[in-house]
């Protein structure tokens, strides 16, 4: 699909704040809301907007402690991501899963709800995992931004 | 800190994978009267436990083909330094998220870019010349996967 001007701006604007009142980002965007929600609907028909999910603070139903954890896994064994990943999934504190191409092989974002319960689950389940090479830890301090904006 | 029976529960991970899905339909899923599933819902949105709206968006398909996460390790530190540099980062577009961490890196940055040149570019003449900052380690997103996480 082939983006024009009012598209990228009605996403800019839509991607900036997307549980706006679709009247307020129509009159953001300079568009009226009959096209706001054309253009829209095209976008999800397309497959470029995929869905909308509620963001859930886990800070607010008691999880303090956010830890990024990084992996790198022994490759020598060809199941070794998919092993990891499967076990992994397993882990109920375990909020989000990325693999990359670098240094690090897996990340994995883990919650708990204070110091002594992360303890808990890194010891008993996390170092648990299949095919850990090396891990190290990166404790949330603060988000400072947090944004699905795209520079479009 | 709110306290959830498993109805709640069953409402958030609905949520959390469709943020549109109406008091009506919550309530026809877990056997509960429309009203009742608004109030739940409502009650949710009041302890911050359902905090905003996150759009999930093809990136690539936009035109943005590369995710980098960047650890950023700060040469000088003190507590004007990282005021300074968290103004100037987050004002970059490319910079979708700035998270302060406790570990190897000082900071967490996930920067979108067009391709491998564009994030060449952003790197050099946005990040590089950040204030303060030092090492740097990039590692390329391959894939994401967002987990439910503790909700029964």
């Amino acid at each position: 699909m082939q983006l024009d001007d009012t598209d990228r701006r009605v996403l800019r604007h839509y991607l900036a704040e997307p549980a706006l009142a679709r009247a307020d980002l129509a009159e953001r965007a300079g568009v009226t809301a009959a096209t706001l929600w054309r253009r829209l609907e095209r976008l999800r028909d397309a497959g470029l907007i995929r869905a909308e999910r509620a963001r859930v603070d886990w800070r607010r139903l008691g999880y303090e402690v956010e830890v990024s954890l990084r992996f790198t896994l022994d490759k020598t064994d060809p199941r070794a991501f998919d092993d990891f990943i499967a076990a992994a999934r397993e882990v109920p504190e375990v909020v989000a899963i990325e693999t990359f191409l670098g240094r690090v092989d897996v990340r994995l974002n883990v919650i708990a709800r204070d110091m002594g319960h992360y303890q808990e689950v890194y010891r008993q389940r996390i170092l648990g995992l299949p095919h850990i090479a090396e891990v190290d830890a990166l404790m949330l301090i603060a988000t400072i931004k947090d944004a699905e904006a795209l520079p479009l | 800190m709110i306290d959830l029976d498993d109805v709640d529960r069953a409402i958030l991970r609905a949520l959390a994978l469709e943020a549109g899905v109406s008091a009506g339909e919550l309530g026809r899923r877990f056997g509960i009267s429309q009203p009742a599933a608004w109030r739940r819902v409502r009650r949710l949105e009041e302890a911050g436990v359902l905090a905003g709206v996150q759009v999930d968006v093809d990136r690539a398909a936009l035109g943005f083909g590369v995710t980098v996460f960047l650890g950023v390790k700060l040469a000088t530190k003190g507590r004007v330094s990282l005021e300074d540099f968290e103004r100037a980062v987050t004002a970059i577009p490319e910079v979708q998220v700035v998270q302060h961490v406790l570990g190897l890196f000082d900071y967490r940055l996930r920067v979108v870019a067009r391709d491998i040149a564009d994030f060449e570019r952003v790197l050099r003449r946005r990040i590089m010349t950040l204030p303060g900052v030092g090492n740097v380690e990039a590692n390329v997103l391959l894939t994401e996967e967002r987990r439910p996480g503790p909700l029964g």
